[in-house]
């Protein structure tokens, strides 16, 4: 394309990018691995506490922002077909919504949160401390940090969103040169990825 | 466009995979909500892995990627069941 002439100077390779990406995608996947192994373990040595513990989840929320995700994943994983196709303003479009619904699980996640603190439940409060039982408030432990770090991970994949929208809107990222986005999209899925795993692990427990 | 590496995906496909992985969440839902003891997790784990499958495949674009990638994920996974498999024997047999 002609319109790369005048960047031929940037070193540019989609694959070694995107196998960057994947690498990273792989650390990222076994940090989340060893928190998965603590949590079936302690589950296995506390099967009862962590049924009861798990009752103060609301599964309505958990599979709101499940879906929600889902949701948020068809469109920015549609985005980088928009790009390919040249369609700019579809792609900021699906970008922007990508974004927003992510906005929408972290207030979830907020209110989720409120509550439980609300109910004084948070790590190391006087309540959770005094009054449960070793596995709940290992329970709680796990459920604190495990979506903690996930929700930490939705801030940074907003972060990696908005540069991308940025960058396609000066141009520097387009058709030919596609791997910011792509490389932002992979991280959000990875986002996904996790928490189709948590959402069970935590509010589907009978 | 001349080069052939970019598989353009249809959008029909993304929307095809989205209802695929709601209806498998709402399906998760409904098996723990079935009283099947410890067989509901295992319920419950099994469509979390079909929808992993699903995001991998086609929202991470692998099935279009070249096969290596594919070959590099997979291996990372197995990583992880020998580890949770080693965890457990000693937890097991301890």
């Amino acid at each position: 394309m002609e319109n790369t002439a005048n960047n031929d100077h940037v070193h540019y390779d989609a694959e070694a990018s995107k196998i960057g990406m994947w690498l990273f995608i792989f650390t990222e996947l076994l940090l989340f691995g060893g928190l998965f192994l603590i949590y079936s373990v302690y589950r296995f040595m506390n099967p009862e506490a962590f049924h009861l513990a798990a009752e103060e989840l609301n599964t309505s929320i958990g599979a709101l922002n499940t879906v929600l995700l889902l949701i948020s994943s068809m469109t920015i994983a549609m985005s980088t077909t928009t790009l390919q196709l040249k369609k700019k303003g579809a792609t900021l479009g699906l970008l922007a919504i990508t974004i927003i619904i992510g906005i929408v699980f972290l207030v979830n996640k907020y209110f989720e949160w409120g509550v439980k603190f609300d109910h004084g439940i948070w790590p190391g409060s006087e309540h959770l401390l005094n009054d449960f039982s070793q596995g709940e408030i290992l329970f709680f432990g796990l459920y604190f940090v495990m979506t903690g770090l996930h929700a930490l991970h939705i801030i940074i994949g907003l972060a990696i969103i908005v540069a991308a929208i940025v960058r396609i809107q000066k141009g520097t990222v387009h058709e030919n040169r596609a791997a910011l986005l792509e490389n932002a999209g992979l991280y959000w899925h990875l986002v996904d990825l996790i928490w189709i795993f948590l959402f069970p692990l935590f509010y589907l427990i009978t | 466009m001349s080069e052939e590496k970019h598989h353009i995906v249809p959008y029909r496909v993304y929307i095809i995979i989205l209802v695929a992985l709601v209806a498998l969440t709402f399906a998760s839902i409904g098996i723990t909500k079935i009283e099947l003891g410890a067989y509901s997790v295992a319920g419950a784990l099994i469509f979390a892995c079909i929808k992993s499958f699903l995001v991998l495949t086609y929202f991470m674009h692998l099935k279009y990627d070249k096969k290596y990638i594919r070959v590099m994920v997979a291996f990372v996974f197995a990583l992880f069941v020998v580890v949770l498999v080693f965890t457990f024997l000693d937890y097991l047999y301890r």
